[in-house]
């Protein structure tokens, strides 16, 4: 007798642990596997490219922490780059220095919460997690030391940064930067070979390298199938080009992939702000500019390499105190159109592991 | 998939979390115990000075949110007499930027958390709210106030190898 099945539509979130936020999937399933798979979002949106219309040029920048806020210093970075390029400042050296000093920190902390959530999803429960956020809070403590806050950090300013660091701070920096390789060691030596992990992520969810380029995917996702991409080496920001390091790649382009580049790019951090901390000059860290600035007619693009791949704003003026128009690129959004053909053909728990290796904000996707 | 290396992985793994029972407990029990703030601290309670507050409106002028009021009347000695000053903490996203705008220096971020109210009117600080004595100044974008304020605690001092 012949078994007769139908497939079943399954609305996975808005509220669902592993959806990082609000993120709504219409499965069909057959059984348990997907056949079909459409993304719902919208849940989080708050018109970031709206506000950003009616609020002065400066004003804006406290919004863009609030796109991807596991990584708020990018987010910040590349907004004030657009608006430079814009108004043709010049930044004085010892900003650029902290604001690369501050983004390749705010990278490690951000792949650690996607380390952290990425095991959290396939299987192993808050250990490495907790790890990683122990690890994580070592370098927010040196943004709060900065800043003043711990999430939301709001520190660069059109023409440098808000203020300058501390006299406590470059030897707590120090301290951190020899401290953690070792507990990155320490995490490989954790997972990169357990083998029921490498039972749930080797040769899972495997974006092909065409489908890569074609869904303007960047950023580890990216950089997993192989191809050797990075904004901070091949169109070169800030002051990017003085500083050495590799662009790690995987190969297959799957979730043990994905994981293992954004392993090996926190030593690369490392390896930058060692750099930084031995060049910094001393001198002034922001640029004289007024609070309300207009720049002239015109439009620009800001980009820069964030965590999760290419942050982008466009910022057109039409000479007022507000943007006239502000685009946001967000990598999370580009990087998430090819989770249908990742994930089509797998199991359920499957797709949880897939999902939670684009290591998504859903403030940044819905803006 | 195989467990083509017998478990090696996972006993190397399992190392590493022995290593981790012996180390330090990096948690603290929080309303108990509390850790130093740092000392330019955002906390939302704003603090004013009303002595050097010449009422010009810079603050609300550069505040993104709009929630600054200010009015002012001209005052004795060409000065502007600041009637009332509001801040509805409520929509404040304490992003500073009221404070690094301030030409005379007469608003600082508050060196305070547990910001909770019970009603959503007590959010709404008023003029003599912010002026008071208690309130403490942070060090925000004022170094000589930050200088007063205690080290704030790292966890890489206390944990560091």
């Amino acid at each position: 007798m012949q078994l007769r099945t139908e497939p079943y539509v399954l609305d996975m979130g808005p509220v669902h642990p592993s959806t990082h936020g609000v993120f709504r999937m219409r499965v069909t399933l057959d059984g348990e596997a997907v056949l079909n798979l459409e993304p719902v979002f919208g849940y989080l949106h708050r018109g970031v490219e709206k506000l950003a219309e009616e609020r002065a040029y400066s004003g804006v920048i406290p919004l863009t922490d609030r796109l991807d806020y596991v990584a708020s210093m990018t987010n910040n970075l590349a907004y004030v780059l657009a608006v430079e390029k814009l108004a043709e400042i010049k930044v004085p050296e010892r900003a650029e220095y902290l604001r690369v000093i501050m983004s390749e920190l705010q990278r490690i902390s951000a792949h650690l919460v996607s380390i952290g959530s990425f095991t959290n999803d396939s299987g192993c429960y808050f250990t490495p997690f907790l790890y990683m956020y122990r690890e994580r809070e070592k370098i927010v403590d040196l943004f709060d030391m900065v800043c003043g806050q711990r999430l939301l950090y709001n520190y660069m300013r059109i023409g440098g940064v808000s203020q300058d660091i501390p006299d406590e701070f470059l030897p707590a920096l120090r301290k951190v930067v020899k401290h953690l390789p070792g507990r990155i060691n320490e995490y490989d030596r954790l997972l990169s070979e357990n083998e029921i992990f490498l039972a749930r992520t080797k040769g899972v969810g495997i974006l092909p390298k065409e489908t890569a380029i074609n869904i303007g995917a960047s950023g580890p996702v990216l950089r997993s199938t192989g191809i050797e991409w990075d904004i901070r080496k091949k169109d070169p920001y800030s002051i990017y080009d003085r500083f050495d390091f590799d662009i790690p790649t995987g190969e297959a382009g799957d979730c043990y992939d994905r994981y293992y580049v954004r392993l090996q790019e926190m030593r690369q951090s490392i390896r930058i702000v060692e750099q930084a901390l031995k060049q910094i000059p001393s001198g002034p860290v922001k640029a004289d500019v007024p609070q309300l600035i207009r720049p002239p007619v015109g439009e620009a693009y800001g980009h820069v390499e964030g965590p999760t791949g290419e942050v982008g704003f466009h910022v057109v003026s039409d000479g007022g105190i507000a943007p006239y128009r502000c685009h946001i690129r967000a990598p999370s959004l580009m990087n998430l159109t090819g989770l249908y053909d990742m994930s089509v053909g797998w199991k359920v728990q499957d797709l949880i592991v897939i999902f939670g290796s684009f290591a998504i904000t859903m403030g940044e996707i819905d803006r | 998939m195989k467990f083509e290396r017998y478990g090696r992985g996972i006993a190397k793994g399992m190392v590493v979390t022995m290593i981790n029972l012996l180390r330090p407990r990096v948690v603290t029990q929080y309303p108990e115990q509390k850790l130093t703030i740092s000392q330019r601290t955002r906390g939302n309670e704003l603090v004013w000075d009303k002595d050097k507050c010449t009422g010009c409106g810079t603050c609300s002028k550069t505040c993104p949110q709009g929630v600054i009021r200010i009015e002012t009347s001209v005052g004795d000695e060409n000065k502007y007499f600041v009637e009332s000053f509001e801040v509805d903490t409520g929509y404040c996203i304490s992003c500073g930027l009221c404070v690094e705008a301030c030409p005379y220096d007469a608003l600082f971020m508050g060196y305070a958390y547990e910001l909770g109210r019970y009603r959503r009117g007590d959010l709404v600080l008023t003029r003599d709210e912010m002026a008071s004595e208690e309130r403490i100044r942070s060090g925000y974008n004022r170094p000589e106030v930050a200088e007063t304020l205690p080290r704030q605690t790292l966890l890489i001092e206390r944990e560091g190898d």
